[in-house]
């Protein structure tokens, strides 16, 4: 049976968590740690009487993004209300964006399934406010009743709303990766703190009526709601039914989506100019922002190819994580950069990762004075991998008292020499099958080589040596 | 008057004087007070008393609306909705008023949420017009003007979305200024229609209204709408008469639907001061005949949602316990908000739902545009606009409350200011057998101090506000 093409747009909420204050008043962002309702104030509470009062820095941050993600910023943005009775929402509706949102028309460039690189459209970006939490007390289904946290209500929030271009979960997986290094590069964004980006998916395959799969957190979130919800509606399909347009609810535990049902009319929001907020122009603003953008993820990608002559996989992989291309820079600044590339790219990340750690967790001298025992030979590469695990699992402190204490150095080239003329002294079987013409009967000898010299000695090397020794002879 | 009233209060007493306001306002029929802050009230004279402080409005009391937050004193807008709700923080004029040796002396009846122009619909009952206990006090800043006109208090704050402190002013012979949209921050007032009000005084005489406004007025940034300029002396420029002044007198004011008696007095009013060295000249306002319908959509439709945070949950009237949040929030509010209140929240909700959003909220838009131009085009050759404040005296209590549109009629005279955001001030001008008229003098964007100096001129030259009326 032939496969229908999947159709999917993503509405990403992303709390601008790197600003001090919330969007309407001076409470402070850092609330995670904190005991209920501590953050709040008259404002974020919605008491009778207060009045919201723009934190001009989140709009700033928002035209940074908006550049970021090659918007249109509009000459002039207002606010509007979004009018609806929900209990973590202490005014009765949240302050949005709705005409003249911030930013409009943009795009960014994901990797494909086909491993083309290919441009997702933006639909628009806007601010918004975030509400409260509710906090049942056990699970949702069997709780008595619900607490409500007001901490992380009027935090400023931006939405990013995608064109329906993505074609698969792996693709919306790609897309939120590439949104979050951008939003990392602008430092306008920490992804490490709980429900700082949380999407909306809307999905259907062609022809079909489409789902919208609500307020699911966590990347892996978003593919395994995302690859549910095709196979629920291929199913629905073969059995020559249609899917029926709904929002739907990611069940995190059992990795399904369940109908939400939504009640007659409960979508009109009746949005209205926020009248407490003036318009703000920001057009003028925009110039010194675009100046002051950091340099993004495909530009440095770009970068690190031409100027350390590294592969472009290599600078795929340095560049996704601001803290990772930083760490880069900084060791090459140091140490010699490609096999540095190498070593961070293809080693260092995947012992970091193995272990669930970030980058933070090395020192950047330490990865410097690695990459120079390389390019030096004073270690052989598995000596150099021994050297970073030992670094990760805290077993030894510095690279060379790593070396020293485990007696990680190269032989010195007399030893492996007289190992070479001893092996080859010893396997007279293996020299005699090696000129009958079995090339494995001289890794037979390298191997033995490497047992005298305990694994000191550089196999390539040894290589060389044993073909050159057994061919004089 | 009130400077008079503070040099005496510094070497008499302030607890002395506040006894006898809270004694009146005790035995009063007006019923124009719903919260009499005695014991902090008292506390305060008997400070001052043993030691006098500074200040404009030095050990002088002064009486709040009930939609203005006062810390420590409860705030309910005269809704059941939010009876018991104290607000931990003060409004910006409050905090004015304070830093100005003020005392508040309690909170003022007022027409639920400020709707109605009759101070008809507060859950506490009506308040009773001082002139005429049969008549109502206007709205819906009723309260507070009725207890100025009743002697109960020096002076008051009211709050005006569409009329709200002309209205009664004018049905109480006292003067009550709108001040420009942006001039007062309406921070800690409670929202009615936010696009449309200010908060403004209720006094004896146009020189109070002037000295509060040295107080009250100003940039505030916790308001973002509240206009940063430089402060203004009100006080100074009273004096400077209206020799001169051109004033402009739109015909659209005057006519059908006026009171024959309302109309004499504002015409007498206009001959006085051109007597004062003023001329007049006719303008035309030509939209005002769509200034009520413009005015109840745009109100509507922000009530509707500046009133959907009152649903119980923290605060205020709590029903229906071990219910579904929605089933409680909708008892709540069902139980806590009166027919008018509900009446507008419904016809808001409905101007702005899908489909007749661009229908009425966005025409009432273009209209308040349209309406404002009049104004601005009119200015174009007048210094300021006069008419009638209201085009009747005040009615009997229970005449128009369960005809909702003609109490709405009433507003067709003071809602266009409200829409161009300009400043108006009623001052007395007259009578109506015993009922008061006000004449409503109309200014420039934030030229306050022009409308101030025509009303004191006029004041002056005539002895209406001198009248007291004879309550017991
Ligand atoms: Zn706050």
């Amino acid at each position: 049976m032939e496969t229908e093409e999947v159709i999917i747009g993503l509405e990403i909420h992303v709390q601008l968590n790197r600003l001090q204050s919330k969007m309407f008043c001076g409470c402070s962002t850092a609330y995670h740690d904190s005991e209920p309702n501590t953050h709040t104030c008259p404002v974020c509470l919605g008491l009778p009487g207060s009045l919201p009062v723009l934190n001009r820095k989140a709009v700033e941050y928002g035209i940074k993004v908006g550049l970021a993600l090659n918007c249109r910023i509009e000459e002039e943005t207002l606010f509007y209300r979004k009018n609806y009775y929900y209990p973590d929402l202490p005014k009765g509706f949240q302050i949005s964006q709705y005409d003249f949102p911030l930013a409009t028309k943009g795009h960014i460039m994901i990797l494909g399934d086909d491993g083309l690189e290919r441009n997702i459209r933006i639909n628009r970006a806007h601010m918004e406010e975030d509400p409260g939490r509710l906090v049942h007390a056990g699970t949702i289904d069997k709780a008595k009743y619900t607490m409500v946290d007001y901490n992380r209500c009027g935090m400023p929030l931006l939405e990013v709303v995608t064109e329906p271009d993505l074609h698969s979960p792996k693709e919306a997986r790609a897309f939120l990766d590439k949104l979050k290094s951008i939003l990392e590069y602008l430092e306008v964004f920490d992804g490490s703190l709980e429900g700082s980006m949380r999407v909306d998916a809307n999905i259907s395959l062609r022809g079909g009526d489409r789902t919208e799969v609500k307020n699911i957190s966590g990347f892996k979130g978003v593919e395994k709601a995302l690859s549910y919800e095709i196979t629920r509606q291929r199913n629905i399909r073969r059995r020559n039914m249609t899917v029926v347009q709904e929002t739907r609810h990611f069940d995190e535990i059992r990795n399904i989506t369940v109908s939400i049902r939504s009640k007659v009319g409960a979508h009109d929001y009746r949005y209205f100019p926020e009248c407490d907020l003036a318009p703000i122009r920001i057009a003028a603003w925009v110039p010194a922002i675009k100046d002051a953008l950091p340099e993004l993820p495909d530009a440095k990608r770009e970068r690190f190819v031409r100027q350390y002559l590294m592969k472009d996989d290599h600078a795929k992989s340095l560049t996704s994580d601001i803290k990772v291309a930083n760490f880069y820079e900084a060791v090459a600044a140091c140490a010699e950069p490609r096999l540095a590339a190498v070593w961070i790219a293809d080693v260092l990340k995947g012992e970091l990762n193995y272990r669930n750690l970030g980058i933070d967790a090395f020192k950047v001298d330490d990865m410097a004075q690695i990459i120079n025992l390389l390019s030096s030979a004073a270690i052989t590469e598995d000596g150099a991998v021994e050297i970073i695990r030992a670094i990760l699992d805290k077993k030894g402190g510095s690279p060379q008292e790593i070396v020293k204490a485990r007696g990680l150095g190269r032989a010195e080239e007399d030893v492996v020499q007289k190992a070479v003329l001893e092996a080859v002294a010893e396997n007279a079987s293996a020299v005699a099958d090696y000129r009958a013409g079995s090339e494995r009967a001289l890794n037979f000898i390298v191997g033995a080589v490497m047992k005298k010299t305990r694994g000191k000695a550089d196999p390539g090397e040894v290589h060389r040596l044993v073909k050159a020794e057994v061919e004089r002879i | 008057m009130l400077a008079q009233l503070r040099n005496r209060l510094e070497s008499g007493s302030a607890e002395e004087y506040l006894s006898i306001l809270f004694e009146k306002a005790e035995r009063s029929r007006l019923n124009g007070f719903t919260t009499l802050a005695k014991e902090s009230a008292l506390e305060s004279a008997r400070e001052f008393d043993r030691k006098p402080w500074g200040g404009l409005m030095a050990g002088v009391p002064i009486a709040i609306k009930e939609c203005i937050s006062t810390s420590g004193i409860e705030t309910n807008c005269s809704s059941r909705i939010l009876q018991g709700y104290v607000p931990p923080f003060d409004a910006h004029v409050i905090e004015r008023l304070k830093a100005e040796g003020a005392i508040v002396m309690g909170k003022t009846n007022m027409d639920e949420f400020a709707m109605g122009s009759s101070t008809e619909t507060s859950c506490f009952g009506p308040t009773h017009n001082p002139w005429d206990l049969d008549c109502v006090p206007g709205g819906s800043s009723g309260g507070s003007a009725a207890v100025v006109a009743g002697g109960e208090a020096p002076a008051a704050l009211g709050s005006d979305t569409g009329g709200s402190v002309r209205c009664p002013a004018s049905f109480c012979g006292i003067v009550g200024l709108k001040p420009t949209y942006g001039l007062v921050s309406r921070f800690g007032l409670i929202a009615y229609a936010n696009s449309l009000e200010q908060i403004g005084p209720l006094t004896q005489s146009v020189e109070d209204t002037a000295l509060l406004m040295e107080i009250i007025a100003g940039h505030d940034w916790r308001d973002s709408t509240s206009a940063e300029m430089d402060r203004w002396s009100y006080l100074a420029d009273l004096d400077k008469g209206v020799s001169g002044l051109k004033i402009g007198i739109p015909k659209e004011y005057f006519g059908e639907g006026v009171n024959k008696d309302v109309e004499r007095a504002v015409w007498e009013a206009i001959s006085t001061l051109e007597g004062l060295g003023a001329s007049w000249q006719e303008v035309s306002l030509p939209h005002t005949r769509y200034a009520l319908a413009a005015y109840y959509v745009i109100a509507m439709s922000e009530a509707s949602s500046n009133l959907a945070r009152f649903d119980g949950l923290r605060y205020g009237l709590r029903v229906g316990e071990d219910k579904d949040w929605h089933t409680t929030f909708s008892e709540i509010r069902a139980q806590g908000f009166g027919p008018e209140v509900k009446r507008r929240i419904l016809l808001g909700t409905y101007a702005l739902s899908a489909g007749y959003y661009g229908r009425y909220y966005l025409k009432a838009l273009k209209v308040r545009t349209l309406i404002k131009e009049d104004f601005l085009h009119a200015f174009k050759d007048v210094d300021i606009v006069a008419g009638p404040t209201m085009p009747i005296p005040a009615f009997r209590i229970g005449e128009r409350i369960n005809d909702p549109l003609s109490l709405y009629l009433a507003d067709v005279f003071t809602v266009p200011i409200n829409l161009a955001g300009v400043p108006a001030i009623s001052v007395p001008c007259g009578f109506a057998g015993r009922l008061p008229i006000g004449l409503q003098l109309i200014g420039r964007h934030f030229d306050e101090a022009t409308v101030l100096r025509a009303a004191h001129a006029f004041e002056t030259a005539t002895s209406f506000h001198d009248a007291r009326p004879e309550v017991v």
